[in-house]
């Protein structure tokens, strides 16, 4: 089969491999039908997440039909032919985390979690082509993928919604939405949002559909204006800080209290144009900083005092110099995670049902899966107002 | 006699295979009294014996210059002081503990040195009867102790068992084995026979755990290679990181018995690049 293949820092290719074989008695093979480059895969990428091996095979956000099932999966919750989404935490359903909803906390399907309770003292969930330190699974940017927990993990869909509706159930979708649920948003709130890259996208609809007073969004003007327009797009107020200081802008908009809600939508490779973004570019660069935090500092710094601060975005390791003492001197509550997508699939299936929102939106280049490294590229450097890449396997 | 009443030897030759009989007085088994005490509840020694003399010295020192010195670098100095006195006194490094560093146990004697000790815990979403049910048929431990080849039961309290060494002549090690104590549901101790190949002694000891949170397991398992066979049975049979090869077979417990499966990546496919431009040839 045809798969796209991480080879080195900045080179991914499509490769001819060996269709994926039932390893687990509890596993599927899932024929895929559509299947998309998250901002995540970046990182990867750019060679910022260790642990990668050259011919490993990238893609967690992917949906499909079910082909083969191991002999022990519960045929009453999954059957051949059904058409599911695929959640991109690998979860057994049965341990202390699994059963409190944190699925993406699940104690049982990182084959490898002592590379990554090096790092984070405890290892979470494996994750779909994500490195080694998420236990090395074979990614979904491919024909086929092996599932495990067949009836824990995929999620059915109808037939009625087309995959452009609901593949962003298995990440972004839920991501975004747990990251504005997480922050008990009030009628009165004005939310902050970094970032407005499919996720980012994503947490401005979910904060609107939360009930938040406004909802404000921060991007570059130079650089993405397509974004900060689709951010518009959903009714947000935007800033571009290119242009102002952020800070200033927020302060204005809230009467001086600042925004009672900053959700960090960027992540580790965020750029800026002040004294300590070009700090992290510099250590970065050197290999001396793991991270570069400089939305997530702007977001402390802009927070109202007793805010909440919500951190969606992914970081790897231990970034320099984070205001802890302005998080704690203001009484910031911090939420954060990894999203537990398989708690939120069934609620937002339904809001998609109802024509609360179609998710389709956010796709602007749709590829067949031989064109993925162009589309890698082109997310990359986002060029041709590129925001969100939908691969075709079939293709 | 049990575990607990063997007497203390000292270490016996190599070769001298008769006189195994008598244990190294490391390996007399596992005392009941180091599982009794959760592990949060114990302050283990971490720092060597010389090590903590200096520590009391220099902080007797420290202690009385702070003092003498009055203000807060003063108090800082006799704190600072206060603390390594009490590490002298104690052996108990609280930084040592966070940064997983032990010097007291490079000086517990070369027989502990040579072997490989672990203790872990797992918290298990099933009850003390299950795991116990599983555990107490030996048999079963091969599915998920990945350096055990095959055990066979041979009557309540016996055993017979093979370990996979595929470094040493014939591929294996065996050694007979015998339960010491067996308390239904609660805890099960056992060790080689004399005679085995490599000496071990292991125990495992179930706690109901809090709410339904299911069960607390606590394992203790002990191999210590013959004399004059240093570090390199030990290798062959766990490998190069044969404490973490451990520790990984006691999470397949865990594993196995909430979910049925040891998660793996055996077998997948993966792409034939090696980097920039090379590719692998299979």
């Amino acid at each position: 089969m045809k798969a796209l293949v991480w080879c080195a820092p900045y080179k991914v290719s499509v490769e001819n491999v060996p269709d994926p074989k039932i390893i687990n008695r509890r596993d599927a093979i899932v024929r895929i039908t559509s299947t998309c480059i998250c901002g995540s895969d970046l990182h990867l990428y750019d060679g910022f997440i260790p642990a990668m091996k050259p011919g490993d095979i990238l893609g967690h956000e992917f949906m499909g039909i079910v082909e083969e099932l191991g002999p022990d999966v519960d045929k009453s919750k999954i059957k051949v032919g059904d058409r599911v989404i695929v959640p991109f935490p690998i979860a057994c359903g049965s341990c202390f985390f699994c059963r409190r909803q944190l699925w993406s906390c699940c104690d049982n399907t990182n084959p490898k979690p002592y590379l990554a309770e090096k790092a984070f003292g405890f290892s979470p969930a494996g994750i779909y082509g994500y490195s080694h330190l998420t236990g090395g699974y074979a990614g979904g940017q491919a024909e086929f993928v092996r599932v495990p927990f067949a009836d824990v993990n995929p999620q059915k869909i109808p037939d009625d919604l087309p995959d452009d509706k609901v593949v962003f159930l298995t990440d972004i979708f839920p991501t975004g939405y747990m990251a504005a649920e997480q922050c008990n948003i009030q009628s009165d709130d004005t939310v902050a949002v970094w970032g407005c890259g499919p996720v980012g996208q994503f947490v401005i609809r979910s904060a609107f559909l939360l009930g938040a007073h406004r909802v404000v969004a921060i991007d570059d003007g130079a650089t993405v204006p397509e974004r900060l327009r689709m951010a518009r797009d959903a009714g947000a107020t935007t800033i571009d800080f290119h242009d102002e200081s952020v800070y200033d802008r927020l302060r204005e908009m809230t009467g001086g209290i600042g925004p009672d809600v900053c959700i960090d939508a960027v992540g580790m490779e965020s750029h800026g144009y002040s004294p300590d973004a070009a700090y992290d570019r510099i250590k970065t660069a050197l290999f001396m900083e793991t991270d570069r935090p400089h939305a997530l500092r702007q977001a402390i710094n802009c927070c109202r005092k007793g805010g909440t601060l919500s951190i969606p975005g992914v970081y790897g390791g231990f970034p320099d110099k984070i205001p802890l003492g302005a998080l704690m001197n203001k009484g910031l509550t911090v939420k954060t995670g990894q999203t537990h997508v398989h708690k939120y699939v069934p609620q937002l299936l339904e809001r998609i049902r109802k024509g609360e929102i179609d998710p389709s939106f956010v796709i602007t280049h749709r590829l067949p899966l031989s064109e993925a490294p162009r589309g890698y590229d082109m997310f990359k450097k986002k060029k041709d107002g590129c925001i969100k890449v939908v691969l075709d396997p079939t293709k | 006699m049990t575990l607990a009443d063997r007497p203390q030897t000292q270490d016996v030759p190599a070769g001298d295979r008769e006189n195994r009989r008598e244990r190294p007085r490391f390996a007399r088994g596992i005392r009941s009294h180091e599982l009794q005490s959760p592990a949060h509840e114990r302050r283990a020694i971490n720092v060597a014996e010389a090590e903590r003399a200096v520590s009391v010295m220099a902080g007797s020192i420290l202690a009385v210059a702070g003092v003498k010195r009055r203000g807060l670098p003063g108090l800082l100095i006799a704190t600072l002081g206060g603390g390594l006195i009490y590490r002298g006194a104690t052996g108990h490094c609280d930084v040592y503990e966070s940064l997983g560093v032990d010097t007291a146990g490079a000086e517990a004697g070369a027989i502990a040195a040579r072997g490989v000790h672990v203790a872990e815990s797992y918290l298990i979403r099933k009850s003390p009867e299950e795991l116990y049910k599983f555990w107490r048929n030996f048999e079963n431990l091969p599915r998920i102790m990945t350096h055990l080849e095959a055990v066979r039961v041979n009557d309540d309290t016996h055993s017979h068992w093979v370990a996979k060494a595929p470094g040493i002549a014939g591929g294996k090690v065996e050694w007979d084995a015998e339960i010491t104590r067996d308390e239904p549901n609660t805890t099960i101790h056992w060790h080689a026979l004399p005679g085995a190949d490599v000496d071990n002694a292991g125990a495992i000891r179930f706690d109901h755990a809090p709410g339904d949170r299911g069960t607390l397991v606590h394992v203790m398992l002990d191999y210590i290679p013959p004399a004059g066979q240093i570090g390199r049975l030990v290798a062959k049979l766990f490998g190069e990181e044969p404490q973490q090869q451990i520790k990984e077979d006691l999470r397949n417990f865990k594993r196995i018995m909430e979910t049925g499966e040891i998660p793996s990546i055996a077998g997948q496919p993966r792409g034939a690049c090696t980097g920039l431009g090379k590719r692998r040839t299979e």
